[in-house]
């Protein structure tokens, strides 16, 4: 149990890259048996203090104490001989190979390697977590849930005092969750120290001792976590109480999903992407989204949401299946054919969406060219008016020249966001569209996607965020293998019924 | 000493650091320059001024950017797409050998009809060199920069074929062609040089790819593709015909390059028509920014140098590949030193005790 002596010090950590200062003397204690989380806005500094910490960037100024004893940390391997441990919501695990050669792998020496000691070790620690992990298991062939716990075992099989977990529910289905939170209590009783990262605040909460929110680069409170209420720490987090939609202000839109009987916004038949090989990506999916209604798509990723989104955009070409906008047939049509039709589509991938190294003005106009062009040439003052035009609108922080590479993600979303909303679209296609933003912009995001839902568009919003389709969706389509295994009213989701339907048990 | 991610870069910046990396050259070619037996200061003068100091030899420096501007913007505007076309030497052949087919094979043409017919046909045989690498790159995903590179020598040894056969020339015996018709060769654009029509049909091209590549939706389209192809496509931009027109412009330039050293200079074809154009266009755009303003600066800096450094093995008993020295050392100075546009140099180290008083 906690003994209350500090095992890992951070003092005045200071980093900058260019003119950004990300951590403006950072403090931050982390006790023996205790799980702290670190909570923060989207640029907030908490993914640079932890590679801090594990060595993967070096500070401009500041200390690090570890047991009491200054110590620098110039690389993961002296982190990891430091008793420090790190899991990432990317994993680094070779999906080949079985877990314990993977477990091996970081420690491998040359000559020859007993695999025999290290099969044994995988089932002392796994013992220790609690969780049954067969070490002769090929990596590849896990759920992403027990790819995590061997991301776990890996940085327990050294001698760790410190576990840095960054985003780890981002991946998981509820299930998960609760066998990580399990593990984590397990280990913290152990006396082993956990620095939390997370966006979720109930998580935060159910799971840390203390959390210590981080603002701008500067640590503004450290805060018990016992009794404290989600909303308080979102106020700690954005400096005023905003927490995003929730389902009381959603009321305050007034639906039309049963008003029009025209056509479906989007109607989706038969749709199938095969893959050579594999299991088609997508198996004859059917859906109908009604204008004025928002249908949340809901599965733990990889399970064909990429796909479904990228046939949607114009990007990929189904195998057999038709896609419908407002009655015009878009299957395999070009991107500029299917945004003709009134589809606005808004893909997580950020980047494969918008050109970073152009200009927010080019890009808010590049889906329309033509309607820019004064004679051969573009009009650079009608662009230029329209993109002042936009960022007041959409309250985008950017300047029309800045490159919109250069813009923090909530911003680059809003750009994108804006683009998609001037067009008027009878019909969006939005996947994951508040990933890795603020508290403030997420909540924004949605207050836009339920006022297009006011005016009468057909929303499909594809989201491993199981709040944002509770607080947003009329009802529920859960997708799993490609396939979509159930779906249900909103008002009769709770969290264990889709978490049931996600990992693809209740088919 | 650390490199440091810059966050913006000041306006003041590149120029700077060309002027630095040009004070590097400097003192990096000293030492050569010495060894061979002349002082650097009055070599780089013989460089760099004095081949602007007499109308005469600043007429040749017009007359050696010609090549360059061609091939310079051909390697430009396909690079600013994403199509990394390293055979406008190729194209730049195809479009001599055209040009020198039409001139002979129709000597009698006036010239009102022979110089638009002979630029038409340097540019289709330039774009035709390269449409095999385009539509492999853009049809099956084959790399552009094997296959473009590759044609090259091919080009090399069509000239060589038909100088050795059909076209060797039926007075000298010489491998060299015929001269063409009197209607297809360039006229002289100032009195008493040798500066022909070539050099104003470049600075028109650079203008026209400027405007087209800064102004226009096309261009607009061109960039996205070359910064981000899949973003390009997701936003409507057909990728594969931007890419498949530009590649076809690009050999048309290159080709067009070729015209004009036939039709404005050498007035037939020899197997010495360029001594590698294609290559050094690659390292005039390179060093141009891929812009076209850069394209015409970095022509006639290095057209300054060429010139400069015939001079100087005529005065200074200097061999004349010290300016190929030169110029190759101020490229490599510049696309190293360019770097800290992006990055900045931290000499101070990482402190470790950083307790401030405060």
């Amino acid at each position: 149990m906690s003994d209350g002596s500090p095992v890992v010090e951070l003092l005045g950590i200071r980093k900058s890259f260019g003119d950004l200062v990300v951590n403006d003397g950072v403090d931050l204690a982390l006790v023996t048996g205790e799980v702290h989380a670190l909570l923060g806005e989207n640029g907030a500094g908490k993914t640079t203090l932890m590679r801090i910490l594990y060595g993967l960037t070096r500070p401009d100024a500041g200390t690090i104490r570890i047991a009491g004893s200054p110590v620098e940390i110039s690389s993961p391997r002296v982190a990891i001989a430091s008793g420090i441990g790190m899991v990432t919501q990317h994993f680094s695990l070779v999906s080949t190979m079985t877990v314990t050669e993977n477990l091996v792998l970081s420690s491998v020496g040359l000559g020859p390697v007993d695999l025999e000691a290290a099969r044994a070790q995988v089932r002392a620690t796994a013992d220790r977590l609690g969780v049954p992990i067969d070490p002769d298991a090929k990596v590849g062939s896990l759920s992403i849930g027990e790819q995590q716990r061997v991301e776990i075992l890996k940085a327990l099989s050294h001698e760790c005092r410190v576990l840095i977990m960054d985003e780890p529910t981002a991946v998981l289905v509820p299930q998960d969750v609760e066998l990580l939170f399990a593990t984590i209590r397990r280990l913290t009783d152990e006396g082993l120290g956990v620095l939390f990262i997370s966006h979720k605040l109930h998580e935060v909460t159910a799971i840390s001792h203390r959390v210590s929110v981080l603002r701008r680069g500067r640590i503004v409170d450290t805060v018990a976590a016992a009794g404290i209420e989600p909303r308080e720490l979102a106020t700690l987090m954005v400096g005023t109480p905003t927490v995003g939609v929730t389902r009381a202000d959603r009321g305050s839109f007034v639906g039309s999903q049963n008003a029009e009987p025209g056509p479906a916004s989007l109607e989706i038949n038969d749709l199938t992407v095969a893959r050579r090989g594999a299991r088609p990506a997508l198996d004859s999916i059917s859906l109908v989204v009604r204008p004025g209604e928002i249908v949340g798509l809901a599965g733990v990723s990889g399970n064909g949401q990429r796909p479904l989104v990228d046939v949607l955009s114009g990007m990929t070409r189904p195998t057999s299946g038709s896609v419908r906008v407002r009655g015009t047939d878009v299957t395999g049509a070009t991107p500029h054919a299917i945004l003709a039709a009134g589809l606005g589509r808004i893909p997580e991938d950020r980047h494969g969406s918008i050109v970073a190294d152009l200009s927010v003005e080019q890009n808010l106009v590049l889906e329309d060219i033509e309607a820019f062009r004064r004679g051969p040439f573009l009009d650079r003052r009608r662009i230029r008016a329209h993109a002042r035009d936009v960022i007041e609108r959409f309250d985008i922080k950017a300047a029309p020249g800045d490159p919109v590479g250069a813009l923090s993600g909530g911003n680059m979303q809003k750009v994108l966001l804006a683009r998609v909303l001037v067009r008027d679209p009878t019909a969006i296609v939005v996947a994951q569209p508040t990933r890795g933003l603020d508290v403030g912009a997420a909540g924004y995001v949605h207050r836009q996607l339920l006022e297009r839902r006011r005016l009468g568009a057909g929303i499909l919003l594809v989201s491993e965020d199981l709040e944002e389709l509770l607080a947003l969706a009329d009802r529920l389509l859960v997708i799993f293998d490609g396939r979509i295994v159930g779906g249900l009213p909103t008002a009769e989701a709770t969290p264990e019924r889709l978490g049931l339907l996600m990992s693809g048990e209740a088919a | 000493m650390r490199l440091v991610l810059r966050g913006h870069e000041p306006r003041w910046l590149a120029p700077v650091l060309v002027l630095l990396a040009a004070v590097i050259t400097f003192v990096l070619t000293a030492g050569p320059i010495r060894a061979a037996g002349a002082s650097p200061v009055a070599a780089y003068q013989r460089y760099l001024l004095t081949p602007l100091t007499s109308f005469r030899s600043f007429s040749e420096v017009l007359l050696a950017s010609t090549p360059l501007l061609f091939t310079g913007l051909a390697v430009a505007l396909a690079f600013r797409t994403g199509f990394f076309n390293i055979g406008a030497e190729g194209q730049f052949l195809a479009g001599a050998v055209a040009a020198t087919w039409v001139g002979i094979g129709v000597p009698d043409l006036p010239g009102p009809v022979a110089i638009p017919l002979v630029i038409a046909a340097g540019a289709l045989a330039g774009a035709l060199w390269v449409a095999i690498p385009a539509v492999l790159r853009v049809r099956y995903g084959i790399d552009e920069v094997v296959t473009t590179l590759l044609l090259n020598p091919v080009a090399l040894l069509v000239v060589q074929g038909l100088l050795n056969g059909p076209w060797r020339n039926p007075v000298s015996q010489f491998p060299e062609s015929a001269e063409i018709g009197s209607g297809f060769i360039f006229p002289t654009v100032i009195p008493g040089t040798r500066v022909h029509l070539g050099f104003v049909l470049a600075i028109g091209l650079a203008v026209v790819v400027w405007l087209v590549v800064g102004r226009t939706g096309t261009g607009l389209r061109m960039r996205a593709v070359g910064l981000a192809p899949t973003a390009a496509r997701f936003n409507g931009v057909p990728v594969e015909r931007t890419l498949l027109g530009t590649a076809l412009a690009s050999g048309a330039i290159a080709g067009i390059g070729g015209v004009s050293q036939v039709a404005g200079l050498q007035h037939q074809l020899t197997g010495e028509i360029s001594p590698g154009f294609g290559y050094t266009g690659i390292v005039v755009a390179t060093l141009a920014a891929l812009t076209p303003i850069g394209v015409i600066l970095v022509s006639l800096l290095l057209a300054t140098i060429q010139v400069g450094a015939e001079s100087a093995s005529r005065v200074l008993q200097l061999p004349p590949q010290m300016g190929q020295v030169v110029t190759a050392t101020f490229l490599l100075v510049t696309v190293g030193i360019l770097v800290l546009r992006r990055y900045r140099i931290r000499i101070r180290r990482p402190s470790r005790t950083s307790e401030v008083p405060s």
